[in-house]
């Protein structure tokens, strides 16, 4: 072993790699012996909360990740769905919250290129992007120039390589001032004959590098964000990678080609933690070794070490298994693709994992444990606590110098529910022309799978501020609002990958939200049969001590068997009825009422019944399959009355909400669940009517469309065009730095 | 009419105008490599849309100087009808099928919205089946749209009627929203002297199939198919 001019390895520079005092005994133990400089970064990366979930672990497990529609759960690239006629659906949510705050274009921009090589590495073309974004309080110093870079990184990367950006969310809150969060999400499409795995088998088969050079950009990326932030961040700023869509796109399309022949027997994207953990889990899945040759992994810069090869996370390289003889027709699409290839090493017999440079011997290290016996800790938890219930009377709840309209325009243009048009008008969302709806204009995006009638709905959703005042409702709320989004457009909710996004675990009340919010989901997902088939962990999102809100983003996936049956949230024809699904107590605890209009972010979190979810969820779903609905919106922030005002603005249309006059400030703006809105024409009315008190399933009538404004008994409550114009002007005007 | 698409190391509408073109007229297009010295005998060729070679160097630059596009323009000579989309728009100018230049958009951002065209000129290959002075809405989707040309070229083209869209606001929109990107006299589209190449910033192969929720760019290809069929 020539660990030539490498420093040499000591607990002290263990702990520089982020390994703690225990673990490095654990590592000496393993390796009986002294691990060379290289083999120390090997398992830095291999042992990083971002690798190998060492403390989220023990609770994953309790996702239901089965059901007859599942073809490949978690513990992939990503996750597996059967879409019918030998169609598979491949989709996963990933973070990239720690480079996106250090380098906000970069950051975006490669979380964008990451998590669509994770799809089309399973074989699948990727057909839509969608990212869930939050960032701190709009007057925040760094808050505007992150949305600007995030915003500009995500739209760089996703219109050149040619995948519609279609969906996801925006919101603000003080609690992201220090650390952003954005989860971005891919959904491929795939043959189910045609689905490549990560698994290496094969002794002797060649390993081969394809796609961009290895350059010393991302070293330690991994490292970096499995660390909590502070005040010297931007000094890590060399971490984070730099991406080249251009190249991506050609990467995509030399896979596919490459991936209709029979060449290929595995295939893995070089991800996080790069070469390592892309070589790493290959040979661990098979039960093999592998050797690697690094002087003959394509290289940008003169002069790398074998550690550098190993750590860099430079962007746009697979790392591909051959099947024996397969080089030569491999080797001739990368080169008409004009991308490197390069046979770096095979796999051994040996379960060793061995790295070698212009003949010296860098790493020999047995494979298995650094493929499966990283740390795994059941850290404490400690639950949060209940919160009291509100105590306010009616008097308090609303201010007297406001009218129904002056509340409407201010929750209207709040930082959450302002339209984001500013933002989704710089992604292509119709490359592909198969773009049916964009979030926005319907609950969830809807794109066709091309060459059928088929349509995807795809949706993401959480509710932070729920999940902090009551994990388990809150991780029982994000998934329920994924399947009434799903459910609103009329398609089958199928499976969700989820984006697990909390502080640093190594606090009882911070792991407390991790558990409570996966016992929510968990429970969610079993009674919608809504299995979690992929997903990520981002834990340490805390700068100075100050975590953000527990975020698990909910990316849910469902099918329309026919994409023209999919209804929009506008309403659409003067006279249609306008109906209510769901019942109304008007629950008030950390509404956006509350938040927006009176300055409180207090109260319990709604509860979730996720059998009416399921039931009304079902109800809607085959009113809209029979043709019976005209607009379809589930009621979420800012409750019905902004439900509503959606409808009106989305469809550019009146309402006569007259049935409405006496309500309640609590029941017009409280948040209960499982509550959707549907529009009808006169001519169904009687037939929805039917289907709904058949299914058991509570529908008042509450108004009718027509006419500019939303009206009460009393004359206009606001016209239609001054809600638009409130909605719109928001994001633009703080971006142009006109407000705070 | 049998047609021709253009593949360029990074074009990314080439499936979706290939679609459009096979739909309108029953025949699928002949996709070609940009590496490739030769093309099928063709009625159209269309050069699409995406970022051909990164948009480095300057969008459209490379593409226009890869081997097939000395075969298009050869072609374009003889009289074959050439459109060019968006990045295709980009590329057919600097390959000199077209006068002027696409530079960054005046708000300095990527946009993604329909926008209101106004037939300008009817009488082409292209336009046919839309009436002079309809107005129409079709998505675009660019960074480098805006139009830009001296001052002789631009009187030149509006004299000669070669202007063939011009952005204008749809209904409902005020008249600041109409024009995406700052183009000189709301130029969205423009023919060459003898009318067989046009280029144009909006995609109608994304306002084709009643999916899209807007069929206003069918008129386009039916053009093409009744003219050359």
């Amino acid at each position: 072993m020539s660990a030539r001019k490498e420093p040499v390895v000591n607990e002290a520079l263990a702990a520089e790699h982020g390994i703690k005092a225990d673990e490095y005994v654990r590592l000496l133990e393993i390796v009986g012996r002294q691990p060379s400089f290289t083999e120390l970064g090997i398992y830095s990366v291999m042992w990083s909360e971002h690798c190998s979930y060492k403390s989220s672990r023990v609770w994953l497990k309790k996702f239901p990740t089965t059901a007859p529609w599942v073809i490949c759960g978690p513990g992939e690239n990503a996750g597996v769905i059967d879409i019918g006629d030998n169609q598979a659906a491949i989709f996963k949510m990933e973070s990239h919250n720690h480079p996106s705050y250090i380098e906000p274009f970069q950051g975006a921009a490669t979380g964008v290129g990451g998590i669509l090589r994770d799809v089309f590495t399973m074989g699948a073309r990727p057909i839509a992007n969608l990212n869930a974004l939050r960032f701190g309080e709009p007057d925040h110093p760094k808050t505007r120039q992150l949305v600007a870079g995030v915003v500009s990184g995500i739209g760089h990367y996703g219109n050149c390589v040619g995948v519609p950006t279609v969906g996801g969310e925006t919101n603000f809150h003080k609690a992201y001032n220090g650390n952003c969060l954005v989860n971005a999400m891919t959904v491929g499409i795939a043959d189910q004959d045609k689905i490549f795995y990560s698994k290496a088998a094969g002794v002797g088969n060649p390993v081969v590098y394809v796609g961009s050079k290895t350059g010393r950009d991302g070293i330690h990326g991994a490292t970096m964000s499995s660390a909590e932030f502070t005040e010297d961040s931007e000094a890590k700023r060399p971490t984070v990678q730099v991406g080249d869509p251009f190249t991506e796109k050609l990467l995509i399309e030399a896979c596919l080609e490459l991936m209709n022949t029979d060449a290929i027997q595995s295939i893995q994207d070089m991800g996080a933690a790069g070469l390592t953990s892309s070589s790493v889990e290959m040979a661990g899945k098979g039960g093999l070794g592998i050797e690697l040759h690094l002087e003959k992994v394509p290289q940008r810069e003169t002069g790398m070490t074998p550690y550098e090869i190993m750590l860099s996370e430079s962007q746009e390289r697979m790392l591909m298994i051959l099947k024996p003889g397969s080089e030569d027709v491999a080797r001739a699409i990368f080169e008409k693709w004009e991308l490197d290839f390069a046979v770096i090493g095979h796999l051994t017999d040996t379960g060793r994992f061995v790295l070698k440079m212009n003949g010296d011997t860098y790493c020999d290290l047995e494979l298995a444990p650094l493929f499966d016996a990283a740390p795994l800790y059941h850290r404490p938890t400690e639950e949060t606590p209940a919160q009291p219930p509100l105590d306010l009377d009616e008097d308090e709840l609303w201010p007297e110098d406001l009218s129904l309209g002056d509340i409407l325009t201010k929750l209207v243009s709040c930082p959450d529910l302002a339209s984001k048009r500013w933002i989704w008008q710089q992604y292509d969302s119709q490359v592909g022309a198969d773009t049916r709806f964009l979030s926005g204009q319907a609950d969830a995006a809807v794109v066709r799978v091309h060459g059928t009638n088929k349509a995807l709905a795809m949706s993401s959703d959480v509710t932070p501020r729920y999940c902090f005042a009551d994990p388990v409702q809150g991780g029982r709320q994000a998934v329920a609002e994924s399947y009434r989004n799903v459910s609103a457009v009329g398609a089958l909710p199928l499976a969700i990958t989820d984006n697990m996004n909390f502080g640093n675990p190594e606090k009882p009340r911070i792991m407390g939200q991790f558990a409570g919010c996966v016992e929510g989901m968990a429970e969610a997902c079993r009674v919608l049969d809504y299995p979690v088939v992929s997903g990520n962990v981002s834990l340490y999102n805390e700068t100075n001590g100050v975590g953000i809100l527990p975020t698990p983003t909910v990316g849910g996936v469902g099918l329309l068997a026919d994409g023209h049956k999919a209804v929009g949230l506008g309403f659409k024809n003067d006279g249609d009825v306008i109906l209510l699904v769901g019942e109304t107590e008007g629950h008030l605890g950390q509404s956006l009422y509350l938040r927006e209009i009176l300055g409180l972010e207090e109260g319990p979190a709604p509860a979730v019944d996720l059998e009416t979810e399921k039931r009304h969820g079902t109800f809607v779903r085959e009113a809209i399959q029979a043709g019976l609905i005209t607009a379809s919106h589930d009621v979420s922030d800012g409750g019905l009355q902004v439900a509503l005002a959606e409808m009106a603005m989305a469809g550019n249309k009146g309402a006569d909400l007259s049935g409405l006059d006496g309500w309640h400030v609590a029941e017009l703006f409280g948040e209960d669940q499982g509550r959707y809105v549907l529009t009808v024409t006169a001519a169904n009315l009687d037939a929805v009517e039917a289907k709904a008190a058949e299914a058991g399933v509570t529908l008042s009538r509450i108004g009718t469309v027509g006419g500019d404004a939303l009206t009460g008994a009393s004359g206009a409550i606001i016209s239609v065009a001054d809600l638009i114009e409130a909605n719109e002007a928001w994001l633009p005007n703080y971006m142009n730095g006109k407000v705070n | 009419m049998k047609s021709a698409v253009i593949v360029f190391p990074g074009s990314n509408c080439d499936r979706d105008i290939a679609v459009a073109l096979e739909q309108a007229s029953g025949k699928k297009p002949h996709m070609a490599f940009h590496k490739d010295n030769d093309l099928p005998d063709v009625d159209v060729i269309a050069v699409p849309g995406g970022f051909s070679y990164g948009d480095y160097l300057r969008c459209g630059a490379m593409a226009a100087h890869s081997p097939i596009m000395k075969v298009v323009k050869e072609r374009a000579a003889k009289g074959v009808r050439v459109v060019g989309i968006c990045n295709g728009f980009q590329i057919i100018t600097e390959a000199g099928l077209l006068p002027g230049a696409l530079i960054r958009n005046k708000s300095l951002k990527y946009v993604c919205r329909t926008v209101g065209l106004r037939v300008e000129n009817n009488d082409s290959d292209f336009t046919r089946k839309y009436a002079k002075g309809q107005v129409i809405g079709i998505p675009v989707g660019h960074g480098e749209g805006n139009y830009v040309a001296d001052d002789e070229t631009l009187k030149r083209l509006e004299g000669e009627g070669l202007v063939a869209f011009r952005y204008t606001a749809l209904p409902g929109q005020s008249a600041d929203q109409a024009n995406p990107n700052g183009a000189t006299n709301d130029i969205a589209g423009i023919f060459n002297a003898q009318r067989n190449v046009l280029g144009m910033m909006p995609h109608p192969e994304r306002a084709f199939d009643p999916l899209h929720g807007n069929t206003d760019g069918r008129a386009f290809f039916d053009s093409l198919v009744e003219t050359l069929s």
